[in-house]
């Protein structure tokens, strides 16, 4: 992990108007992301988790501009995507790629898998002729654990792990610095989770990657990340490094994600008094002042009245609750 | 390096570790058969469907062998031998003109075969298009495309012809755009349903997360997945267009006199029901025939491209 | 223990698939106990046959599958060989089931509150209004907020652990004597999964319920089970109490699942992995049918399958490493 930043995102927004019927004057606004600002460092990884709502998978999209932001900017390399022209962002987009979650819907069921992982390298033309792309890509197949042999295949002849080492070689093809992993190993079976785990991390080892890894899964964040970002309705409310992070949790609401976790050893079961109650809010109607206080037992009133702030605590911490100084 | 293995293997003792035999990387582990495989395997099981194919591949070889197989000219008319009744010399008798039935009934095949598929062909082709369009390019292109469907769709589809038919003249040319014009629609509006229902697929959002262009998306990525339901409209649309030109037929707007169509000679003959009913009931019945055979290949197909039904 | 005191005992439960392609036997012969009052997990990945096991006891497997061999004995009464109508009468009452999505389970177009009314009323001679009265009293014991005003709430209008509060009001009602609860936290986020854990353990204790927990997460399974099997390709590998299996597992396949999945306290610096995929049940490999993956796989592994071996203190592996005459040789 470098200290040079890939990504700086400041002040993020994104919000989708959903109108309930034509002829409604007032529509409905889900506030998916709302101001958000941090940075991602060349070669780390870094972990968006949280819960349904939180906005983690709209950020992860808005980073790759394949929605338009509603206010802020994404700056990649220096370069700020929302002021570029339309051509300069589509050669930009070679940098950075997408991993799915749904192993069974990435794949178009009717492209054979070397079609699948040849599109990248097809619409922007990097070989002269049609072999070596082929060869490419059985090159691309091959670091990510299929049988080149495979190569003219269909996605429904491979199981659900295979299909998602498709999706990595995929990703792979026009040699990114930045992919964004949404989900990776959700749908998967433990067992291949592991496998694919493994995968990601030495191919980022070898290829120098950024991984920007949106996750539920706090078990799998934390054997793959350096740095984790907690999100709750489209805020941000911690980051720092994961050791950091998941040892001393600073937000309310991080400590109990990590304590509602079950975890795979039954001598250390949950007590009562560690379980958060209450619903998640629904992000059309974020709760007024600090979005996390209808849900938190140490809320004040400062609390409902006032949004806190992302702020510094210590040297690369940073909180957004009024209580942590 | 198998045989090495195999010699050791049976000299060793049941405790002895193994290094495990590979398993192959991906067993087929497919539970979905190809589109082809389904559709045969229907077609094995459906007898229905099987006895349309049959019927429809007897009619098409009557259609394309009609100079070859009929023993008379169906323009000749011989009105001293007119209305027979079915004997060895006339199959299926002659009509009021003294034409041999059977004949006519033969090159009647080919009109609504021809009818039947190239409108239809068209039909499909625009509605695809228009389909894709509505449902990937945004709410404004869907809704002016759908509109127009809407349009197209609610009126009467005879009366629509029928209108289009007095306004341009009644020629096969102006048959054919008739029947298209009437029958694009629902292949629209089905393409669009499934192009919408494709679009949030991540498949898509891959391709367009690399820059790829829309249409290529249309028409490369969404397309290909809407081709099962394309094939069972395509089977169920004929018999439409078939019942479409006999009706215009009969009504008088479609093919002319002295063509043979089946329509044609159903509405020629009608007056000789009391007298000679065979006439005019022997070509409703070839219409029948086709229709039926169509609806039950279209049910087949249906059934076989249908996921739900698969085990 | 003692058998006789067993609520649901399956003895070489096997149910098969008739398929074009062939006969998949996704249960193949698996023994299971379930004791009075306890918690008892059923573990496995995907294809494993633990939900087709859920689906015998209910007879809810349907066409082309149907149970080929077994009993399943609820109380010393087989419902292997039961009819409709009798497992009609059981279902809901004495033995119920909740699934994964909850959305599917429940009608949309009525009232959540009519539906566990109706629940009631089906199974116990009530008058409307009483199981009005109790409908909302359930939805107040599984932590419904406003149980009264909730009554009349449409299933869409619900959030996901609502909704399986719902369910699972819904599976308790009749006070049945067993809970079949098929990955019912799996679509939940970790928040609610934890109140739903929470409840179902305080449900089981206030009303002895045995709770059947099907589940492919072994941390739920440590959350909440009082003993574990662990299913794969249709047999059972290894059985053991829950604090024995965690601490102790000794079928290679149960080592390697556990020692595959990440943790939070990031102890692990390279996940161990389990070579290879579950094997295709129409194409089982001869022997055992975890040999293929398996880093201790000897040469009688391939030519027979294993038993279930006793090692003491209830802790079953399904291994020849640990059946002594082969070993003793």
């Amino acid at each position: 992990m470098s200290d040079k930043k890939l990504v700086e995102v400041r002040n993020l927004v994104k919000e989708f108007k959903v109108s309930s019927s034509m002829w409604k004057k007032s529509t409905s606004v889900v506030h998916a992301v709302s101001d958000v600002t941090f940075d991602i460092y060349q070669g780390e990884t870094l972990a968006l988790v949280g819960e349904s709502g939180c906005g983690k998978s709209t950020l992860g999209r808005l980073i790759l501009n394949l929605i338009e932001p509603t206010a802020g900017s994404v700056t990649f390399d220096g370069q700020n995507m929302q002021k570029l022209k339309p051509e300069d962002l589509r050669q930009l987009r070679r940098q950075m790629q997408l991993i799915f979650q749904d192993p069974y819907a990435s794949l178009n069921p009717r492209w054979s898998i070397r079609d699948i992982v040849a599109e990248p390298l097809e619409t922007f033309h990097v070989y002269k002729t049609k072999a070596e792309t082929t060869k490419r890509v059985e090159e691309l197949l091959k670091t990510c654990g299929i049988r080149p042999e495979f190569i003219n295949r269909y996605p429904h002849q491979f199981s659900g792990g295979q299909r998602q080492r498709v999706g990595i070689a995929r990703a792979l093809a026009l040699n990114p610095r930045l992919i964004v992993c949404d989900e990776p190993v959700s749908a998967l079976d433990v067992s291949i989770q592991a496998q694919v785990l493994n995968l990601l991390g030495d191919l980022q080892q070898e290829m120098d990657l950024t991984y920007l890894f949106i996750s539920h899964d706090l078990s799998v964040v934390r054997y793959l990340s350096d740095r984790v970002c907690v999100m709750f309705l489209g805020k941000i409310c911690e980051i720092g490094t994961t050791k950091d992070v998941y040892e001393s949790p600073l937000h309310p609401y991080t400590r109990f994600l990590l304590e509602a976790v079950p975890k795979p050893d039954p001598t250390k079961r949950k007590e009562d008094k560690d379980m958060l109650i209450g619903e998640i809010p629904s992000p059309v109607n974020p709760p007024s002042g600090c979005r996390f206080h209808t849900r938190c037992p140490f809320a004040t009133e400062q609390c409902s009245k006032e949004e806190p702030v992302l702020h510094e605590v210590s040297a690369g911490r940073m909180a957004a609750c009024h209580l942590v100084k | 390096m198998t045989e090495d293995k195999n010699k050791d293997f049976s000299q060793l003792k049941d405790t002895d570790p193994i290094i495990s035999y590979e398993q192959e990387e991906s067993a087929e582990l497919t539970e979905l058969n190809s589109t082809w495989d389904n559709i045969v395997n229907t077609f094995r099981h459906n007898h229905l469907a099987l006895i349309g194919v049959v019927i429809i591949i007897l009619i098409i070889l009557a259609a394309v062998l009609a100079p070859v197989i009929s023993a008379y000219d169906p323009y000749v008319q011989d009105l001293e031998n007119k209305l027979a009744k079915p004997s060895a010399a006339h199959l299926l008798g002659t009509d009021a003109f003294g034409r041999d039935m059977l004949t006519r009934l033969f090159y009647g095949a080919r009109n609504s075969l021809v009818i039947g598929l190239i409108p239809s062909i068209i039909a499909i082709v625009i509605g695809t298009v228009m389909g894709l369009m509505a449902g990937y390019l945004g709410k404004t292109a869907d809704f002016i495309i759908m509109r127009i469907a809407d349009i197209c769709l609610s009126f009467p589809s005879l009366l629509l012809a029928m209108v289009i038919m007095y306004t341009l003249g009644a020629s096969l040319l102006n048959l054919f755009i008739a029947l298209s014009i009437i029958n694009w629609g629902m292949t629209a509006r089905t393409v669009r349903a499934e192009t919408l229902q494709l679009r949030e697929k991540e498949f898509v959002e891959a391709a367009r997360s690399c820059g790829v262009k829309r249409s290529t998306i249309m028409f490369r990525h969404i397309l290909p997945n809407c081709i099962p339901s394309l094939i069972v409209i395509f089977t169920l649309d004929i018999p439409s267009a078939i019942m479409e030109e006999a009706s215009l037929s009969f009504l008088g707007v479609g093919a002319q006199p002295p063509e043979a169509s089946w329509g044609l000679m159903v509405s020629e003959n009608k007056d000789q029901l009391t007298r000679a009913p065979w006439v005019a009931l022997i070509p409703g019945f070839a219409i029948m025939l086709l229709v039926l055979a169509f609806n039950f290949v279209g049910d087949g197909m249906r059934d076989a491209l249908d996921p739900t039904l698969k085990e | 223990m003692e058998q006789h005191t067993d609520l649901l005992e399956i003895r070489g439960l096997k149910t098969h698939f008739f398929t074009k392609q062939g006969e998949v036997p996704a249960v193949d012969g698996v023994d299971i106990a379930i004791p009075q009052k306890s918690i008892v997990g059923l573990v496995g990945e995907s294809g494993c046959g633990k939900s087709v096991t859920a689906m015998s006891i209910m007879h809810l497997v349907q066409h082309p599958g149907r149970i080929v061999a077994g009993q399943v004995l609820f109380n010393g009464d087989d419902l292997a060989v039961k009819s409709i109508r009798e497992m009609n009468k059981i279902r809901g009452k004495d033995i119920s089931m909740i699934f994964q999505e909850p959305m599917t389970s429940l009608n949309p177009v009525y009232t959540i509150g009519r539906q566990v009314s109706e629940a009631i009323l089906l199974h116990q001679n009530v008058s409307k209004a009483e199981a009005k009265e109790r409908t909302i009293e359930i939805f107040r014991k599984v932590g419904i907020p406003e149980p009264e005003k909730r009554y009349s709430s449409y299933p869409h209008q619900l959030s996901g652990g609502l909704r399986q509060r719902v369910m699972i009001g819904m599976a308790m009602v009749c006070n049945p004597q067993l809970m079949i609860a098929d990955e019912p936290t799996t679509a939940l986020d970790v928040t609610i999964e934890a109140q739903i854990l929470h409840l179902m353990r305080q449900l089981q204790s206030e009303q002895g319920t045995s709770i059947l927990m099907i589940t492919h997460n072994l941390g739920v399974v440590a959350e909440l089970c009082d003993e574990v099997y662990v299913m794969y390709a249709g047999k059972v590998m290894e059985h053991a109490d829950v604090n024995e299996l965690f601490a102790h597992p000794q079928h290679p396949y149960t080592f390697g699942l556990l020692n595959s999945i990440p943790d939070t306290s990031g102890t692990k610096s390279r996940l161990y992995t389990i070579r290879g995929m579950v094997p295709n049940l129409l194409k089982l490999p001869k022997g055992c049918r975890f040999c293929p993956r398996c880093e201790k796989a000897m040469k009688i592994c391939t030519m027979q399958e294993p038993e279930l071996q006793d090692l003491g203190n209830g802790h079953q592996a399904r291994c020849f490493l640990f059946d002594k005459e082969v070993m003793g040789k």
